[in-house]
């Protein structure tokens, strides 16, 4: 009875929806990439960059809206990064990722030791306040989840509507989705292969930024060393549960996070008799069973991962 | 503009290539120093110098450097064949675990099959850690990549949980650390009164063995066909599925004995902050020796006195430490780019 107590309390799904929300941006990000056709591996430091140069941003006297701007930012310039160096050079994309995620990391964590040197406690802001009261506490349920959640949460949800029109309904969509399945198609249709791909980074690692800002601005109110714990090779798992479908890609964030909150809270039931690593490692473990379950009947985009160049087969 | 394939690689550009990256990344360094305030020759020098110039620094260059190419090889074996290995992080703490569980558990093996054991159960946990990846990736198209990566943050929790459980040192004060591997299990110094061990040898020797299993034998032959194509090995009648799995042992393998290498030679003991990122640092490391396995023991020497030059150059004239993944992730992506115009020129139109 407890166990269904929890799974139904307004509680535990404010915090799902919390957790989820800078997966859900990392994950989008990501699956407009692939949809393109470049495997994007920066994601982990462009979500740390994010996260860093947002914060940064307001701490030093932005508005938390402006930081989210400048995340995005940032990471549509570490996108064209990866964009220029997997696309009209057509490096390898796995080992180019690495790189662009040891890159970004490293700069973050060497410009934040540069901005703020030696604090033993992490300097703070005033991060995005719960939305509270409003006309959707009139629905019962519903409304407490959503009271308790923060602005850049909603537009997490939005973007899912707005990537999904965008890819499925608008002459753009279907050029993002020509270039990752028949680039040497889309070429004859006229369509700029470099320029589309190169595009669908940049918004893609702007997303991602915006996910990893979230966890400054919103989450936390610190930047803190390592703060990503992995959370973008989560969504990289992500994309491939959702077949690159930005509804699927909600739902398998929303069910990430559930396992996370679902985590925490059966520690403290079974009050220690289990050691906690276990329950950590869940998440992971579901990710790896997901992929394999997933991946019998995946859809790849036909060209992820393989550079096009005109002429050359 | 495009880019034009090369009939042939001059020696001379080849030879090159690394230089020109590294040199770019060195630009780059200096920018970041310029920013941060400090003099640029008096930072760079203080850089040589901290890697270089005194007994103690080299020794430690060298003991960084034993690791480094253990995971260098690792990362440079499995992506000849084209199976994208990035948990080597994970392997090399699995590898680790292993080592000290066979020297500080109560078996009764005698001591002079000590050592010979601990370096084998890290060899073959590595092995089996990237194995699993590899089975999925061969039997039912599961991207290594991610379930390599995701494989990372198992092994250390899993880590974590031992050491902080059955495995804890109950003479660590409460700290979270493993058992001391006995005098027996420990890999021998090579100079007294540094921290150079035989970890060194170790490493040296299995880059020679890689060298001659690459380029001499039948398995070394199918493993670059493989890479290089699939689909035309499975033609020329090799099982593209066994040679996968072989490469996965030895590469998981390779990355298990760094673990080894650190445990019984440097720390004697397993905590969770061994590897400074070891893992990662193999893949660039392989990169810098465009995959050769003898150029890894200069990529591995390049890397570790980097990391090791930049911690003085950072106490020396006050620049962030972080400046030292700054340099190793730019001449990573540098050294990409090189390899690139060795292979294809520029043309135009």
């Amino acid at each position: 009875m407890e166990f269904i107590d929890l799974l139904i309390s307004a509680g535990l799904w404010a915090t799902v929806l919390r957790i989820a929300t800078p997966l859900i941006f990392g994950t989008l990000g990501e699956l407009i990439c692939e949809r393109a056709g470049v495997l994007n591996l920066g994601i982990e430091g462009i979500m740390t960059m994010g996260a860093m140069v947002g914060w940064m941003a307001v701490f030093q006297g932005a508005d938390l809206w402006t930081g989210i701007a400048v995340a995005a930012a940032a990471g549509l310039l570490v996108g064209l990064l990866h964009g220029l160096l997997t696309v009209p050079l057509g490096l390898s994309q796995h080992v180019t990722g690495l790189g662009i995620t040891m890159l970004a990391t490293s700069l973050s964590y060497f410009a934040y030791r540069l901005l703020l040197p030696e604090t033993t406690t992490p300097p703070s802001i005033t991060p995005f306040a719960p939305l509270g009261d409003g006309w959707w506490q009139a629905v019962p349920w519903l409304g407490e989840v959503i009271g308790q959640q923060t602005a850049p949460t909603l537009l997490a949800l939005a973007l899912v509507a707005l990537v999904a029109w965008v890819l499925y309904r608008t002459p753009a969509g279907l050029a993002v989705r020509m270039v990752g399945e028949n680039p040497a198609a889309a070429d004859a249709q006229g369509i700029s292969v470099t320029g589309v791909r190169l595009m669908a980074v940049m918004v893609g690692s702007a997303l991602m930024a915006v996910g990893g800002a979230f966890l400054t601005l919103s989450a936390f109110n610190a930047f803190f060393f390592n703060m990503m714990g992995g959370r973008g090779w989560i969504c990289i798992a992500l994309v491939v549960f959702a077949s690159w479908r930005p509804g699927k890609a909600l739902l398998g964030a929303l069910l990430f996070a559930f396992f996370d909150a679902l985590q925490t809270r059966l520690q403290q039931m079974t009050g220690g008799a289990l050691p906690y690593q276990l329950f950590l490692m869940l998440p992971y473990l579901l990710s790896i069973l997901a992929l394999v379950v997933m991946s019998r009947r995946a859809a790849y985009p036909q060209a992820l991962m393989v550079p096009f160049r005109k002429g050359e087969r | 503009m495009r880019l034009e394939r090369r009939a042939e690689t001059p020696a001379v550009l080849s030879m090159a290539v690394p230089v020109l990256a590294l040199l770019a990344a060195f630009i780059i360094g200096a920018l970041l120093i310029l920013i941060s305030g400090a003099s640029v020759p008096a930072a760079y020098a203080a850089m040589v110098d901290g890697a270089f110039g005194s007994r103690f620094a080299l020794t430690e260059t060298l003991t960084r450097a034993a690791p480094l190419m253990l995971t260098g090889l690792a990362a440079a074996v499995a992506f000849r064949a084209r199976l994208w290995n990035i948990g080597a992080e994970g392997q090399l703490y699995g590898g680790a675990l292993a080592a000290v569980w066979i020297g500080t558990a109560p078996l009764g093996i005698p001591d002079a099959l000590l050592l010979p054991a601990v370096i084998l159960a890290g060899a073959v946990a590595g092995g089996l850690l990237l194995l699993g990846p590899a089975v999925l990736k061969t039997r039912f198209g599961v991207d290594e990549v991610v379930t390599t990566l995701l494989l990372n943050f198992i092994v250390l929790l899993f880590v974590s949980m031992m050491i902080e459980g059955p495995m804890k040192d109950p003479m660590a004060m409460g700290w979270p650390q493993s058992e001391t591997l006995p005098m027996a299990a420990e890999l021998p110094r090579l100079i007294p009164r540094t921290r150079l061990h035989a970890g060194l040898i170790m490493a040296l020797v299995a880059a020679g063995l890689i060298y001659v299993m690459m380029t001499r034998t039948v398995l070394g032959f199918e493993m670059r066909a493989v890479g290089a194509s699939p689909r035309a090995a499975r033609f020329a009648g090799m099982g593209v599925g066994r040679v996968m799995l072989l490469v996965a042992l030895i590469s998981g393998g390779l990355a298990g004995l760094a673990g080894v290498s650190e445990v019984a030679g440097r720390t004697g003991y397993l905590t969770l902050d061994m590897s400074p990122g070891y893992g990662t640092g193999g893949v660039v490391v392989a990169m810098l020796a465009q995959l050769h396995p003898l150029g890894v023991v200069l990529g591995a020497l390049m890397v570790a006195s980097i990391f090791v030059g930049a911690d003085a150059m950072s106490r020396a004239v006050g620049v962030p430490t972080y400046i030292a993944d700054v340099l190793v992730a730019v001449s990573l992506l540098c050294m990409l780019t090189a390899m690139l115009f060795a292979r294809y020129r520029l043309r135009r139109g």
